[in-house]
């Protein structure tokens, strides 16, 4: 879409060219067959290795381990690129880079960083992220996966995950425990699972009137026996798991904005072109009013998650920054992609345009990495230092 | 092999283009930019051709103002070795100028082969590649769909209208590449970074005169409205003789 | 008053229709400046000063024929340096080629050698005192060009149908001349010639799509869509939506809202009515033409050219007009 603000000023050579790429792959590759995929209840597989060659996974990573060493407005850049695709194509490349590459990074030990970040940047492994449980969502402190250590040191998991993304095309679950019998969220830690364990288990969730592109699975263990060097060393406490939400929440605040330009120009494009009462319809009124305050929220939320990303990069972040930026920037998302389906009148139902499916697709991103009602409390106890949560 | 990739900056095609206040330019505003088509396939030609036959150099050159590195630093990100800008305030419409400036670079160089596409996506002249192998004394073969290498000769084929030809030339030689020809790899986010680490050398171009130069720039007519030409397999001369004498897409 | 040189294209001993073009825009040239000579430039294998005459007829003052062997295929690098020998030696205003893939192969040849002005792909000319001021169409002939080229002689390629030769008959006295050097020695060497050819193009890239709708009733008649896509050799073959869906067409062929947008010079719809989704994709082709049964179907209104009737029987009859017409191009 126009780049109304000039907001490319604010970007370096390197991070423009890393999203025209994107932005190329995601045109030629992705938006011609998404809506068929969506409609067929399908992840596109096929488009993987295209994505792992590309080096979009995990790519704020090391070099050392096989990235592309990014900064963080680059890889904002590619999330915004990714979902203007589909959330769910965008979901995969979180939850690969954010949800499982990342917790490897920072909590695993060497050994696992090299035999795993490699790999999963290349797409030959593919993961999953296992926190959120069937009666545990945004209370994960209350989860009942438990991990018991035996005598040889090794780990007997137990427990169940629901709403996992990649869960049934993973090769490895990032699994998150409470060990020990300790009931207290100190004890969580985290575990790298490789889905063939004996015990382990993942089947779809059926029935998804949103992200249709995308698998969500339910994980089950039962007995999975794991050595030790499953485990995360320095994974410790509820706080691991919510510095990787962190990550990937940053991301998503990108990725919605994706798909609200996307929802944008073809409601432009419809405007310009779709004629009633002989002149096209974004000559009357409404229809501007309807554009003028997508444009606007496309622009702000453009700008917090730049600006967001440049103090990532200076490393002063906070995470309540972050739920600023995930609680509006999916806000305005849902609400620009809804306006777009508007606009388009009857055609906005049919999944030829793709305005409805990121309108459906955002009720989900709405929802995960933290409810809009949850990253408003965040916010609340931020700003009064009371909380509403207990 | 030592390839050299001459390259030009094209502006997105699918923009609904205005004139710019100077009636010599089109306006510059919202404009996207990006390696002309052809020349994507061409530095993609360079990459496979030294991907496959082991160790060798590309170069990537482009001629005009600073703007042109952005399009360079594509090249480099795709995989090419090292730049060249051959700096000038712009890039003139006299091809001949082109030319020259680039064979005084090309020259010296010691290349195996040298690649154009067949034609800028703006200007669409398909002039610059064959004046360059005039000027540097080199076979040439032009629009040519593919292009076979072995032992110092290279094998190509040429579309014609309604026909095509196979050539066969010895290295060094100049080529321009059409459709047929690989396509431009996405640069990865890996060589993007490689790439600023690449080098990229800034030079003056050598145009020497301008002989041909631009007048004015304008939109063509408006498209005049539709109309039925007839019915049935009747009237089918009359629309092979309009798409031929006024449309002049046959 | 100045005489003007032109190339005769020719393949396979037959003038392609560009060569009277060619000598026809000469002619004008020559007339605008006051009345010179056109002296045209006729090569091949040995007979083809045969040709002579139907040259004379189109303006040619003078044919220049040059006959070997060796030049049964056009070879540019000997064309270019007899043109250039010439061209050089004859005094000319102007010389004018075809912007036909041997055209503009071979005159920015013969420019380099001169060190003169070339303007490609011109439509439109004219001569405006000491220099040559022509139109040339670009950014994919959203923008046109003027452009003034210095200096004599003044090179120029012809856009092919730009311009309709005319008749003006000439005596067209014939002059032989040797190439400028050996055929046998040529760098580059033409070892095959294919008729028809033409790799598969994708459809954002081809000049012309060839698109099939729901109109063709069967996946089987999608071969006639193809046969046009051959006979006008550069043209690559779409589809609806409605015909991806149903599996007649792979889905990488959609143009439309969801599938490709493509903006070719020449867009021709076969039995596609015209839903908004797929007009979204096409409606920046440069010329629109629409092959439909119902004649208040909406493609209509954004095709430059319609033809009203049953796309089954139109599209033979067209693909034989254009392989025709094509052929003698």
């Amino acid at each position: 879409m126009q780049d109304f603000f000039d907001i490319d000023s604010a970007l370096s050579e390197e991070e423009r060219a890393v999203r025209e790429s994107v932005r190329q792959f995601v045109d030629e590759r992705v938006i011609p067959v998404i809506g068929d995929c969506y409609v067929e209840g399908r992840f596109p597989r096929e488009i993987i290795p295209g994505l792992a060659e590309l080096g979009v996974f995990g790519a704020n990573l090391p070099e050392e381990y096989g990235c592309a060493g990014l900064n963080n407005v680059a890889y904002g850049l590619i999330m915004q690129e990714l979902e203007r695709g589909d959330s769910g194509i965008r979901s995969f490349a979180s939850v690969q880079g954010a949800l499982v590459m990342y917790p490897i990074f920072a909590f695993g030990s060497e050994e696992q960083k090299k035999h795993y970040l490699p790999k999963m940047a290349s797409g030959e492994i593919i993961g999953c992220f296992g926190l959120t449980e069937p009666d545990f969502g945004s209370n994960p402190s209350g989860m009942i996966t438990m991990a018991k250590e035996q005598s040889d040191g090794s780990w007997m998991l137990n427990g169940g995950k629901m709403w996992i993304t990649n869960g049934s095309q993973a090769h490895v679950a990032i699994v998150w425990a409470k060990t020990n019998g300790d009931k207290s969220d100190k004890s969580i830690r985290g575990f790298v699972v490789p889905t063939t364990t004996k015990g382990f288990s993942a089947k779809d969730q059926k029935g998804k009137l949103s992200l249709r592109a995308s698998d969500t699975s339910e994980l089950v263990m039962q007995d999975v026996h794991l050595p030790a060097t499953a485990l995360l060393p320095k994974s410790g406490g509820l706080k691991s798991p919510l510095m990787c939400l962190t990550q990937a929440r940053y991301g998503i605040s990108w990725g919605v904005i994706g798909a609200a330009m996307a929802c944008y120009e073809e409601a432009l494009a419809y405007s310009t072109s779709r004629v009633m009462f002989d002149k096209p319809i974004g000559g009357f009124q409404i229809q501007q009013q309807r554009l003028a305050i997508m444009l606007t929220e496309i622009v702000k939320a453009q700008l917090v998650s730049l600006h967001l990303g440049r103090l990532k990069d200076q490393g002063t972040f906070t995470p309540q920054q972050v739920s600023f930026a995930k609680r509006n920037n999916c806000d305005i998302a849902t609400d620009v992609a809804r306006e777009a389906r508007r606009l388009l009148g009857a055609n906005g139902i049919l999944a030829e345009y793709a305005s409805m499916r990121h309108m459906a697709n955002l009720e989900s991103v709405y929802t995960y990495e933290g409810t809009h009602d949850i990253h408003t409390l965040i916010l609340g106890q931020a700003v009064t230092g009371l909380s509403a949560f207990n | 092999m030592k390839i050299a990739v001459c390259i030009k900056r094209g502006p997105d095609m699918e923009t609904r283009f205005k004139i710019a206040a100077s009636g010599k330019a089109v306006d510059e505003a919202g404009l996207k930019y990006d390696l002309s088509d052809f020349d994507g396939y061409a530095v993609e030609t360079a990459l496979q051709l030294n991907e496959k036959q082991g160790p060798g150099e590309t170069v990537v050159i482009s001629l005009g103002p600073d703007v042109v590195q952005e399009q360079l630093r594509k090249a480099l990100s795709m995989g090419a070795d090292r730049a060249v800008q051959l700096k000038s305030d712009s890039v003139p419409v006299d091809g001949l100028a082109i030319a020259r400036a680039l064979a005084a670079e090309l020259q010296s160089g010691g290349y195996d082969l040298i690649l154009f596409g067949r034609q800028a996506v703006d200007s669409a002249n398909a002039t610059v590649g064959p004046m360059t192998a005039e000027l540097l004394n080199l076979p040439c073969a032009t629009a040519v769909s593919t292009l076979d290498i072995a032992n110092g000769r290279a094998t190509a084929r040429r579309e014609l209208e309604g026909a095509a030809e196979v050539v066969e030339f010895a290295l060094p030689a100049v080529v321009t590449v059409d459709e047929g020809m690989p396509r431009a790899r996405y640069p990865s986010l890996k060589g993007i970074m490689a790439a600023r680490k690449k080098p990229l050398e800034v030079k003056a171009a050598q145009l020497g005169e301008e002989r041909l130069t631009l007048e004015k720039m304008e939109l063509p007519p408006e498209r005049a409205a539709g109309r039925i030409v007839g019915e049935g397999p009747g009237a089918v001369p009359e629309l092979v003789r309009l798409l031929h004498t006024e449309a002049k897409v046959l | 008053m100045a005489n003007t040189f032109a190339m005769a294209e020719s393949r396979g001993g037959a003038l392609r229709r560009v060569a009277l073009e060619a000598v026809s825009a000469a002619r004008a040239l020559a007339d605008a400046s006051g009345g010179g000579e056109v002296h045209a430039l006729l090569a091949g294998a040995p007979g083809i000063a045969s040709l002579a005459p139907e040259l004379g007829k189109y303006g040619a003052d003078v044919v220049i024929v040059v006959e070997h062997a060796g030049l049964a295929n056009a070879n540019s690098e000997v064309l270019a340096a007899t043109a250039a020998v010439r061209i050089r030696s004859g005094g000319y205003r102007a010389a004018v080629f075809s912007s036909s893939a041997q055209g503009r192969d071979l005159a920015p040849r013969v420019a380099a050698k001169l060190g003169v002005a070339m303007a490609a792909d011109v439509t439109s000319f004219e001569l405006a005192g000491d220099a040559l001021v022509v139109r040339h169409p670009a950014y994919a002939g959203k923008v046109i060009a003027t452009l003034r080229l210095t200096g004599t002689p003044a090179i120029l390629t012809l856009r092919p149908g730009a311009r309709a030769a005319v008749e003006s008959a000439k005596a067209a006295r014939v002059e032989s001349a040797q190439p400028a050097i050996d055929p046998a020695s040529s760098r580059v060497v033409v070892k095959e010639m294919i008729a028809g050819g033409s790799a598969k193009l994708d459809i954002g890239d081809a000049p012309v799509i060839v698109s099939g709708g729901r109109g063709l009733k069967s996946a089987e008649n999608f071969k006639l869509v193809e046969d046009l896509a051959a006979a006008f050799g550069n043209a690559a073959v779409g589809a609806t939506r409605a015909v991806t869906d149903d599996g007649w067409r792979p889905h990488s062929d959609q143009i439309g809202q969801t599938g490709r947008q493509v903006s070719p010079d020449l867009y021709v719809a076969c039995g596609i009515s015209g839903a908004i989704q797929h007009i979204a994709g096409m409606r920046n082709s440069r010329t629109i033409v629409a092959i439909n049964k119902d004649k208040d179907a909406p493609i209509f209104k954004v095709a430059d050219y319609g033809i009203v009737g049953d796309v089954l029987e139109v599209l033979p009859v067209l693909t034989a007009a254009v392989k025709q017409a094509r052929s003698q191009g």
